[in-house]
């Protein structure tokens, strides 16, 4: 019988947190700029430069630490890891080791209903490292350091998760809790949260880890799980075949859906670290832990109950809408404005989670403001647009944002009232369909919905449904 | 001067080096590893001292909690920052490929 | 050639009433440093063009009324580790043979706001590593007092500057007596203050929690006006203190009444040259006469101040100039192929024996394995040296001693023994370890006309006890300012 493997992984995640400004200069961390724009001589590694920490690195920090159940450090320290690559402008990266912000937190998943915690090893603050980009033609690499001394938070699990699915729980978990709290935007494909996954494979039932690899490179969760299903069929190949797992470092090439040794003669791991010299220890106190606490915004539970008694919403669409932060902070807004919650939920419910699917987006991707879906909403409400037209110039508001009242104004959507003309158009479609007509006389309920949808059509959609519906009743039961 | 004298063999003077990024020639290598050794004896003399429950001073005054606030201070400084570039490409600076 | 026997601050007098001017001060230090370079060697870059036009700006603040310290149109000079904007800073090395950095040292900033004058950077050891100021890549620097010595290190180029006047005052750094030291070797007062005293943003670190920026003077008088003029608290440098007292100059009051003053048994016995320990007793003696208490006592662990040290600040330094590769600033390797042929060639190409000898011993000391034998157990025990220190000053307001071992050793006669070029920093180095302020100042020559210096060390903050003690001492043995022999018969030939 072939032996039954179990997969064991453990993550560090890597959040970029959402700071005006770098973490030990005044340079500004907004994203697109020029090359090089964004930089000073401390984030470059210029000679006499001197790193000064942003304190608000040190809230977010404390705050994502609070709301992963993780013990804060009251005396914590930055120390040096030293490595040369030109992306490091010192060669050295400013992080914490000894003494890392927060340590021996969890947060709590569930997949398939059952619901686990994942154990937070320690989570440390660090700054980021610049851009490299590759030129094919003349064997060279370019260097920006505009993104060099961004804060990161880098958030280690214990070896607890056992699927990629699991995996993926804790991702949208983490993502879930920093959104929530305004620490990062935590955007996969912009690099904003990263995971480097470390993965061992052992006969099931044994109580002892295999050789752990490490992979890199991970920038989606599809990418997440291929690589996990990838590496964990590798390991059990090489210990199916009489070989051993080497501890080493991978690179996951999404594309080739296969991962490669990042090993060198010429970097030994051995990365010297050492308090930082240039900056001094951080000292929390019970009173700014209690400011961080009362400053902490409402996370999703509570949301969520407060959904469930304020709004009158299924529990289900409540759920759904709190999910994501974005999506939630939507919810409100449009809310707020047109005073219609349960019509708003409806339109995210339905109508922006079918166009998301369609095209692949995530909450923090959509664009429209909650101006432009109230007056939609109320536009429906007054019946100055029937449903189906709402529907069509929904699909502008998402896609463009534009301010339904206008388009509709400018594309004469409004509905037709008008009974004369109306009744023209039934006129003209109970004439144009004997048959029709007949099978409801006698008795055929359906035909009715067909002669509705002639004079909708006939009408370019833009009649009152309910008025066309009652002529059409009187007109047939004469 | 400690009985215990060191003895730093070829390899940790390569690895070293790895790590630091230095080559050096033979005879600098020869020359270094007895600096090295002697220092390391010397260095060993601490061990005359006990040092339990000393906890590690970094920093000689108790100075704690220095931070700046989060406002963008800086502009572009896109040229200061190259002026010194030994090698650059337009606005970034030119290094020998990093990944095959 | 009389301008240039003034002092700093006897110099600001005759500029402020319009005896002198700034461009006469200034052309006669170029003078003076033109004839005498060719022996000296006391400068990396000497900037005459960019002086003159300083001088004439400066002469319009003073004129007008803007500019009215005791420094006003004083030219000075720093040392080549400090960043002037625009100035080539090399830190006497191959490696920032190139640089010109794009922003200005705090401390040198603090200096332009008191009117200085910039003559040029001064030479030194390579990074501040060494103790004769011929490790430079530029060549070695040489004793005014006698051409065939070493002016001491690092800060070599400023204490020669200064005795040769080539400049009125200027900025050293001091990291395990690199102030002090040459101070002592070339008959000028010379600084150390207390740690976070001095903003290092600017300072090219070569080990970060030891590194301070200090003074290098003609007198005591120069020296407290230049320690006004440069500390300072700096956001930019986290490490920095905010001081109750920066009015340095307050303390010029030649009074030591009943001040307790410890010498340290332990300086004083086998390894000193009985020449330095008779003119540091003399010294002591003159500082008893005026009211002073003298006592002897066991300071203790002196002799692993230097072990410690080493680890500390080579572990520091193996860090602070790995950014020195290639890649963003200074040289680069001609020829290479791949990014770790180019790291390696330009770094060993880049920096001399004794930088790569001590980033060699940085790495290890930091390497797996070792970290906690080694750099765990120096930070413990100098812990342990702090706590020596704080049961001295229970007893003492000051501590006094020799700056180094012996006067200044001839060329050529150090880096083949760097074991026992170390030994020479024994007095000087604690003193950076605790964090405290130091003084070098001149007590008087050998046989060989080189100069002595004792060594005054204070509690943390105590600064004006130093310059008190100092200028007590140097009013009651009136010894002003004296040239040195050798360089003066330089000038005049010029």
């Amino acid at each position: 019988m072939a032996k039954q493997y179990e997969t064991v992984i453990g993550l560090e995640v890597h959040v970029e947190l959402a700071t005006r400004t770098k973490i030990f200069c005044g340079c500004s961390t907004a994203f697109g700029a020029a090359p090089n724009t964004h930089t000073c001589p401390v984030c470059t590694g210029m000679p006499g430069s001197l790193p000064v920490l942003n304190k608000q690195v040190v809230e977010y920090a404390m705050a994502i630490g609070l709301a992963t159940n993780c013990t804060i450090t009251r005396v914590c320290k930055f120390d040096r890891k030293n490595y040369f690559y030109p992306d490091n402008p010192q060669n050295y990266q400013i992080s914490q080791l000894y003494l890392p912000i927060a340590r021996d937190g969890y947060v709590e998943i569930e997949t398939g209903g059952t619901k686990k915690k994942v154990r937070i090893h320690e989570m440390h603050m660090e700054e980021d490292a610049g851009k490299l980009v590759h030129d094919e033609w003349d064997d060279t690499s370019l260097v920006d350091y505009n993104r060099s001394g961004v804060p990161l938070v880098e958030i280690v699990s214990e070896p607890d998760m056992r699927s990629p699915e699991e995996v993926i729980a804790y991702l949208e978990k983490l993502r879930q809790i920093i959104q929530y709290l305004g620490a990062s935007d935590c955007k996969l494909q912009e690099g904003s949260m990263r995971a480097d996954v470390n993965l061992s494979v052992r006969e099931t039932g044994s109580d002892v880890f295999g050789t752990r690899t490490e992979m890199k490179n991970l920038n989606s969760f599809k990418a997440i799980a291929r690589a996990i299903e990838g590496e964990r069929e590798r390991q059990i190949e090489l210990l199916e075949t009489g070989k051993t797992v080497v501890q080493e470092t991978r690179r996951w090439d999404d594309n080739k859906e296969n991962s490669y040794a990042m090993r060198s003669k010429e970097d030994a791991q051995d990365y010297r670290y050492f308090p930082e010299p240039d900056l001094v220890p951080i000292v929390i106190s019970d009173e700014w832990i209690a400011e961080i606490r009362s400053r902490q915004p409402e996370l999703r539970g509570e949301k969520l109950e407060r959904y469930k008694k304020e709004f009158d919403i299924p529990e289900y669409d409540a759920e759904i809408l709190t999910e994501s932060k974005s999506m939630a902070d939507l919810f409100e807004a449009t809310a707020a404005i047109c005073k219609k919650p349960k019509k708003v939920s409806n339109w995210l419910m339905v109508e922006t989670m079918r166009l998301m699917k369609e095209h692949g987006m995530e909450p923090e991707d959509l664009t429209f403001s909650p101006e432009n879906l109230a007056k939609l909403i109320e536009l429906t409400e007054a019946g100055i647009i029937n449903s189906s037209v709402a529907k069509e110039v929904f699909e502008k508001i998402f896609s463009e944002d534009l301010d339904p009242e206008n388009y509709v104004e400018e594309h004469g959507l409004k509905t037709v009232s008008d009974e004369g003309a109306l009744k023209a158009a039934v006129e003209k479609v109970v004439a144009d369909n004997p048959q029709a007509a007949a099978d409801y006389r006698g008795g055929k309920e359906k035909a009715l919905g067909a002669l509705v949808g002639q004079t909708m059509k006939a009408m370019k959609g833009k009649a009152n449904p309910g008025m066309v519906n009652q002529m059409l009743r009187e007109m047939l039961s004469e | 001067m400690g009985n215990m004298a060191n003895k730093i063999s070829d390899e940790t003077m390569e690895y070293v080096g790895i790590l630091a990024k230095l080559e050096l020639s033979a005879q600098e290598k020869e020359a270094a590893k007895s600096d090295m050794e002697k220092m390391l004896d010397y260095i060993d003399t601490l061990n005359e001292l006990d040092t339990s429950g000393v906890e590690p001073m970094s920093h000689v005054f108790p100075v704690h909690n220095v931070f700046r606030e989060d406002v963008v201070t800086n502009g572009d400084n896109q040229e200061q920052t190259l002026a010194n570039a030994p090698l650059r490409k337009e606005a970034r600076f030119e290094v020998p490929k990093t990944i095959g | 050639m009389e301008l240039l026997d003034l002092t700093a601050v006897e110099l600001g007098k005759k500029i402020k009433s319009g005896e002198a001017s700034v461009a006469e001060a200034v052309k006669a230090a170029l003078a003076r440093a033109e004839a005498v370079e060719p022996e000296i060697n006391s400068y990396v870059t000497l900037d005459g063009a960019g002086a003159l036009a300083q001088a004439e700006e400066i002469q319009k603040k003073i004129d007008s009324g803007e500019l009215t310290g005791p420094l006003a149109g004083v030219p000075a000079a720093v040392k080549d580790n400090i960043c002037v904007k625009g100035q080539l800073t090399t830190c006497s090395s191959k490696i920032l043979s190139n640089y010109i950095p794009t922003f200005t040292a705090e401390a040198v900033k603090n200096l332009q706001k008191a009117g200085a004058v910039l003559l040029g950077k001064t030479n030194m050891d390579e990074f501040a590593m060494g103790s004769t100021t011929e490790t430079s890549y530029y060549g070695p620097t040489k004793n005014p007092h006698n051409l065939t010595h070493v002016p001491g290190g690092s800060s070599g180029g400023s204490c020669a500057g200064v005795a040769a006047q080539e400049c009125f005052y200027a900025l050293g750094s001091d990291t395990g007596g690199s102030i002090r030291q040459p101070g002592s070797f070339c008959g000028v007062v010379g600084l150390k203050p207390t740690y976070g005293t001095v903003s290092r943003y600017g300072l090219i670190a070569y080990g970060s929690s030891l590194d301070q920026i200090g003074p290098v003077a003609k007198d005591v008088a120069d020296c407290a006006a230049i320690l006004e003029a440069i500390a300072s608290y700096d956001e930019k440098d986290s490490t920095s203190v905010q001081r109750k007292d920066y009015d340095f100059t307050s303390a010029l009051t030649a009074d030591v009444k009943g001040m307790k003053i410890g010498i340290p048994r332990d300086y004083m016995r086998e390894g000193l040259d009985p020449e330095v320990a008779g003119a540091i007793w003399d010294a002591a003696k003159v500082l008893e006469q005026n009211g002073a208490v003298i006592e002897e006592f066991d300071l203790s662990l002196v002799k692993y101040a230097i072990p410690a040290y080493y680890v500390i600040a080579s572990a520091e330094a193996s860090s602070n100039l790995e950014r020195f590769d290639g890649v963003k600033y200074g040289y680069r390797t001609a020829d290479y192929e791949g990014l770790h042929t180019m790291y390696k060639k330009t770094r060993s190409e880049g920096f001399g024996a004794e930088v790569k000898r001590r980033i060699m011993l940085g790495s290890f000391v930091l390497s797996s394995g070792y970290y906690d034998a080694y750099y765990l157990k120096a930070l413990r025990v100098k812990a342990l040296i702090r706590q020596a220190f704080d049961r001295a000053f229970q007893s003492y307001d000051l501590i006094l001693g020799p700056a180094a071992p012996t006067t200044a050793p001839e060329l050529g006669k150090s880096l083949s023994d760097p074991m026992k070029m170390y030994l020479g920093d024994i007095y000087t180095i604690s003193v950076n370890l605790a964090g405290l302020p130091g003084m070098a100042v001149p007590v008087g020559k050998d046989r060989k006309g080189l100069p002595i210096g004792m060594q005054l060390i204070g509690n943390s903050f105590q600064e004006k006890t130093l310059l008190r003690a100092a200028y007590t001492y140097e009013c009651a043995t009136e010894k002003q300012y004296e040239a040195p022999a050798d360089a003066r018969l330089s000038g005049r030939e010029a």
